[in-house]
C-alpha cells in the first residue's frame, strides 16, 4: 500500500489518495487439496493393493497346495518319429526353438514356428519310471506330436523307491504262482497290494523298532562299561564286574537280535513270492515287488470318489508319514513335530527371559541413562540378521555351553559329541534369542499401559512392591505381555536361516520326543518345515519333482502358524475380558 | 444461605486460626511444621494439623492448595514420586512415620486409603475385598468370608453383591466400585480412613450413599477426607481444615468454619468469593 500526499486538490487542500493493491477475492469452494479427498484415494487404494498382494500370495499357495495331491490323468503321446511317451501333463509353455533343432524339421513345420516369430508350444510330461529313463520329466513340442490318447489300462504306480511308475500291468505273481492279472482285476490286486503292504509294515517295524530297543540297550551297556572304565580305571575290579554282567546281557539280546532277525527273513522271504510284472509305454518290462508299490491307481479309469480316495490318501501320508525319495515324497511327520516342538520349547524359553527383564526395566531400575542404553540396545537387538544370531548360536551354544555340558555329563559318549553339536535346544535358545526383544518390548509397553491408581489401591492396602507386580500388574498386563509372545512366536516359528546352523536336517533319524529314557532328547537335531521347503525346493535331485511339495508344504507351515497364533490370540482375548473396566 | 460474618474475635489474616474439636482419646496423627516440595517447587508450607481419634476431618481448599499431597503423605503414598522431599514430622500415636527405617508396608496397613477414581483389581469382588488379608498372607477361608461380608456390610455393599462374589469386580457400577473400594480399605480394619475426593467421580446418588457411608463409619475410624464440595465437607466432617496455596489457613470446628470462619480468606472461600 502506498499513500500518496504530493498532489494537490483544487482548494490546494493536500488530499492525500490511497491507493490499495486490489484484495484477492477469497476462495470460498472446498478445492480437493483442502478436503483431503485424494489423500483417502491414495490412503484406501494402498491399503486396497496389499489386501490384494498378500490374498493372492495366500490364493496362490492354498490353490498350488491344495491340488497337489488330485490325480491327474496320464497321456501317451504318440511322437512322429514313432515313439511313445507315456505321462501326466504338468504344464505347458511358448519356447524359442534353437537352430540346431529347426533345420532338422520339415518344410511345414519351420514355416508355422516361423508364424510365430520362432517359438512353437510345448508340453512338460511326467514320465516317471526314474530307473528305467533317467529323467522324471519330459519337455514335448507341439510338432514333433503325432497324437495324444488317454488310454484306460495306464496305471500310476507310486513306488517305496526310484519314484513313480507310470506304465500298464503286465503279470502279477501271488505266492509264487504267475496270475493273469484280468481274472485278478484291480480290487484283487490291491487287496494283493494291501496285505504286502502289511508285510512290509511288519518287517519295518522289527527292524526300526524292535531291533531299535535292542540296540539302544547294546549302547547304553556300551555307555555305562566306558562310564566306569572312565572313572574307575580300564583295570579296575569294578569295570571287570560289570563286564562280565554286560557280556551275560549282551548274549541274552544277541540271542532277542537273532530271532527277530530270523523272523523278519522269514516275512521277507514270504514276501518275495508277491511281485507285480510292469510294461512302460515302450514295453519295456519291469518286475517289482508288491510291497514295494504305496499307491496305484488307473488314472484314466477312476470315478470322482475314487479319485477323491487317492487324494485322501495322498494327504493322510503327508500328514502322518516319515518322508521317502529324498524326501520329495512321503510325508513330512517329523518336520511338523520338530517345528511344533522348537516353537514351543523357544516360547517356553523366551517368555520367562524376556517378562522378567522387562520388569526389572521397567518396575525396579532406576529410571536413568544406563536404562535408556539397555532399552536402546534391545530393540537394537531386533534389528540384527537372523543368520548372525545362527553363526553365535552354533559358536556358543553348541561348541562352548555344549561342548562343556559334553565333557562334563557325558564323556563317555566322546568323541561322538552329545549336546556338543547342533540340536533342538540350542535352536529354540537361538531363536529364544532372536525374539527377545520382541517380547521385553512388548512386556514393557504393557507394564507401562497398567494405570497408576491400581498399584496405588494395591501399595495403599499394605502391599510391597513385590506382591503388587504379583497380584495386580502382572494380571493386568498379561495380555500385552501375551501379544509380545504371540509375535515372537510368529517370528520364531518362520525362521529357517539361523536354524540351517544350529540344529536343523534335511533328515532326521530320531524323533525330539520318543519312547526311550528320558523320553523328551533336547540335544537331537530335527526337521523343521521351513529348511523342508528350502530343501524340497531347491537342494533335491529333482527339483521339478520338489516343486508341488514345496507348496503343499507351504501351506502346511502357514496352517501350523495360524493355528499356533490364533490359539495364543484365543488365550490373549479371554485374559483381556476378564481385565476390561466395563463401566470406567 | 445466611450472610456469613466473621467471628469477631478473629486473629490476624497471616496467622493459622485453629478452633478444632477435640476428640476424648485425643490426637492420632500429629502433623508438625511439615514442608514438602516436588523436585524444586515447595508443595506444603509448615503445617500444623493435629487430626483427632474417632472424628471424620475433611479437607477443603482450591485446585492445587496441597490437600491431596497432604493426604497422601500421611501413608507414604508420595514415595513413588521421584524427586520428593519433606521437611518436618507427622507422627501418628506417637511414632514418626517419616524417620529412616519405618516400615513403610506396616504404616500402610494400619490406614485405609480411597481414591479419587475407583480402582478395583481386575479380580473377583471377594478376591478385591480381602486383598489387604492377602498380602498378610491369611488363607482361613471362614475368616476371609467371614472378614469380607463384614467389610461390605461396612460399606453398605452387601445386599447388592452377595450372591456374585465370585464374579468380576469390574462389571460393578462406577459407585458400587466406589464402595467396594472402601469396603477394601475398611476390610483390615485400620485405625485411619484416608479419603481422598471419594465422590467426585459419581453422581448424585451414589454420592449420598458414601455421605451415608461416612456417617456411619465415624467413630470406628479417624477419617480424613479431602473434598472439592463445601456442602459435603459441612455434612460429614467434625473438623475442617482449609488450606490455600499450600498453607494451612484455618483448622477449626465444622459448623464454625462454614458458619463464622475466623480467617478472611477461608470467608472468601466457603461464601465463594474465590476459589
Amino acid at each position: 500500500m502506498s499513500i500518496s500526499v504530493e498532489e494537490k486538490s483544487l482548494t490546494g487542500v493536500p488530499v492525500p489518495e490511497v491507493t490499495a493493491k486490489p484484495r484477492k477475492l477469497r476462495h470460498y469452494g472446498t478445492d480437493l487439496a483442502a478436503s483431503g479427498e485424494p489423500f483417502l484415494w491414495g490412503l484406501g487404494g494402498a491399503l486396497a493393493l496389499g489386501i490384494l498382494l498378500i490374498l493372492g500370495f495366500l490364493t496362490l499357495i492354498f490353490w498350488n497346495g491344495v491340488t497337489t495331491f488330485w490325480p491327474k490323468p496320464i497321456k501317451v503321446v504318440t511322437l512322429t518319429d514313432g515313439s511313445l511317451v507315456a505321462g501326466e501333463p504338468r504344464r505347458d509353455d511358448l519356447y524359442r526353438v534353437g537352430a540346431e533343432v529347426l533345420v532338422t524339421l520339415p518344410e511345414d513345420v519351420r514355416a508355422q514356428i516361423a508364424a510365430k516369430d520362432g517359438y512353437a508350444h510345448r508340453v512338460m510330461y511326467r514320465i516317471g519310471n526314474y530307473d528305467l529313463y533317467n529323467e522324471d520329466f519330459r519337455w514335448v513340442p507341439d510338432f514333433v506330436v503325432e497324437k495324444v490318447e488317454t488310454p484306460r489300462d495306464f496305471f500310476f504306480f507310486e513306488r517305496q523307491e526310484w519314484g513313480p511308475f507310470i506304465g500298464t500291468i503286465q503279470k502279477v505273481t501271488v505266492n509264487g504262482q504267475e496270475t493273469d492279472p484280468a481274472a485278478l482285476g484291480f480290487a484283487g490286486i490291491t487287496s494283493e497290494q494291501e496285505r504286502a503292504r502289511e508285510r512290509w509294515r511288519q518287517i519295518r517295524k522289527i527292524e526300526r523298532s524292535d531291533i531299535g530297543v535292542i540296540n539302544h540297550e547294546m549302547e547304553q551297556i556300551r555307555l555305562r562299561l566306558r562310564r566306569i572304565e572312565l572313572r574307575q580305571g580300564a583295570d579296575s575290579p569294578e569295570l571287570h564286574e560289570a563286564r562280565l554282567q554286560a557280556e551275560a546281557r549282551m548274549a541274552v539280546l544277541q540271542q532277542d537280535y537273532a530271532r527277530l532277525a530270523e523272523q523278519a527273513a522269514a516275512i521277507r522271504a514270504e514276501d518275495a513270492k508277491f511281485s507285480i510284472t510292469l510294461a512302460e509305454v515302450g514295453g519295456r518290462e519291469k518286475e517289482v515287488p508288491l510291497s514295494q508299490i504305496v499307491r496305484f491307481y488307473p488314472a484314466n479309469d477312476m470315478g470322482l470318489l475314487q479319485k477323491a480316495g487317492v487324494y485322501f490318501s495322498r494327504w493322510g501320508e503327508f500328514l502322518g508319514d516319515e518322508p521317502r525319495e529324498a524326501n520329495t515324497e512321503g510325508g513330512i511327520l517329523p518336520a511338523i513335530f520338530g517345528t511344533v516342538v522348537m516353537t514351543l520349547l523357544m516360547v517356553v524359553i523366551v517368555a520367562p527371559f524376556g517378562v522378567i527383564t522387562a520388569l526389572y526395566l521397567r518396575e525396579y531400575a532406576k529410571q536413568g541413562r544406563l536404562v535408556s542404553i539397555v532399552r536402546i540396545s534391545v530393540n537394537n537387538l531386533a534389528g540384527v540378521p537372523s543368520i548372525v544370531y545362527g553363526v553365535f548360536g552354533v559358536g556358543f551354544f553348541a561348541y562352548t555351553v555344549g561342548g562343556s555340558i559334553d565333557a562334563i555329563f557325558y564323556p563317555e559318549r566322546l568323541p561322538s559329541p552329545t549336546f556338543g553339536t547342533g540340536g533342538i535346544l540350542w535352536s529354540a535358545l537361538t531363536l529364544a534369542l532372536l525374539t527377545v526383544p520382541v517380547v521385553i518390548v512388548a512386556s514393557e509397553e504393557a507394564l507401562a499401559a497398567v494405570p497408576r491408581s491400581m498399584r496405588e489401591g494395591s501399595l495403599a492396602c499394605g502391599a510391597s512392591k513385590w506382591q503388587t507386580i504379583k497380584h495386580v500388574v502382572l494380571p493386568h498386563a498379561m495380555p500385552g505381555i501375551m501379544t509380545g509372545l504371540i509375535l515372537a512366536m510368529a517370528r520364531g516359528a518362520g525362521e529357517v536361516a539361523p536354524l540351517m546352523l544350529v540344529g536343523v536336517v534335511k533328515l532326521a533319524p530320531e524323533l525330539p520326543i520318543d519312547g526311550f529314557f528320558p523320553y523328551v532328547h533336547l540335544e537331537r537335531s530335527f526337521m523343521h518345515l521351513g529348511f523342508h521347503i528350502f530343501d524340497v525346493g531347491f537342494q533335491s535331485r529333482n527339483s521339478e519333482a520338489g516343486k508341488p511339495m514345496v507348496f503343499v508344504t507351504t501351506l502346511l507351515l502357514l496352517a501350523l502358524i495360524v493355528m499356533m497364533n490364533s490359539s495364543a490370540i484365543y488365550i490373549r482375548n479371554r485374559l483381556k475380558k476378564k481385565f476390561v473396566n466395563a463401566h470406567f | 444461605m445466611a450472610e456469613i460474618a466473621l467471628n469477631p474475635d478473629a486473629p490476624a489474616q497471616d496467622k493459622v486460626a485453629y478452633h478444632f474439636q477435640e476428640a476424648p482419646e485425643g490426637t492420632i496423627i500429629d502433623i508438625a511444621d511439615f514442608n514438602l516440595w516436588y523436585g524444586k517447587s515447595q508443595a506444603i508450607f509448615d503445617v500444623n494439623l493435629k487430626i483427632q481419634k474417632g472424628l471424620v476431618t475433611a479437607l477443603i481448599g482450591p485446585s492445587g492448595c496441597g490437600k491431596s499431597t497432604l493426604l497422601r503423605s500421611l501413608n507414604r503414598m508420595n514415595d513413588l514420586i521421584d524427586g520428593l522431599k519433606i521437611a518436618g514430622r507427622v507422627t501418628i500415636d506417637g511414632e514418626d512415620i517419616y524417620r529412616s527405617g519405618v516400615d513403610v508396608i506396616a504404616l500402610r496397613k494400619r490406614m485405609g486409603m480411597v481414591f479419587q477414581k475407583p480402582n478395583p483389581f481386575p479380580k473377583s469382588i471377594f478376591e478385591n475385598v480381602i486383598y489387604p488379608l492377602r498380602v498378610d498372607g491369611v488363607t482361613d477361608r471362614t475368616y476371609l468370608e467371614e472378614a469380607c461380608e463384614r467389610a461390605l456390610q461396612g460399606a453398605a455393599l452387601w445386599k447388592e453383591v452377595k450372591d456374585r462374589l465370585h464374579e468380576n469386580a469390574l462389571g460393578l457400577s462406577g459407585g458400587q466400585q466406589q464402595r467396594l473400594c472402601i469396603a477394601r480399605a475398611i476390610c483390615a480394619e485400620p485405625e485411619v480412613l484416608l479419603m481422598d475426593e471419594p465422590c467426585s467421580a459419581l453422581d448424585p446418588i451414589a454420592t449420598s450413599k458414601i455421605e451415608e457411608l461416612i456417617d456411619s463409619l465415624k467413630g470406628h475410624y479417624s477419617i480424613v477426607i479431602v473434598t472439592h464440595s463445601m456442602q459435603q465437607a459441612a455434612r460429614v466432617s467434625h473438623n475442617t481444615a482449609f488450606m490455600y496455596l499450600g498453607r494451612l489457613v484455618e483448622y477449626g470446628h465444622t459448623e464454625a468454619v462454614f458458619t463464622a470462619p475466623h480467617n478472611q480468606r477461608t470467608l472468601d472461600y466457603v461464601t465463594g468469593r474465590f476459589g
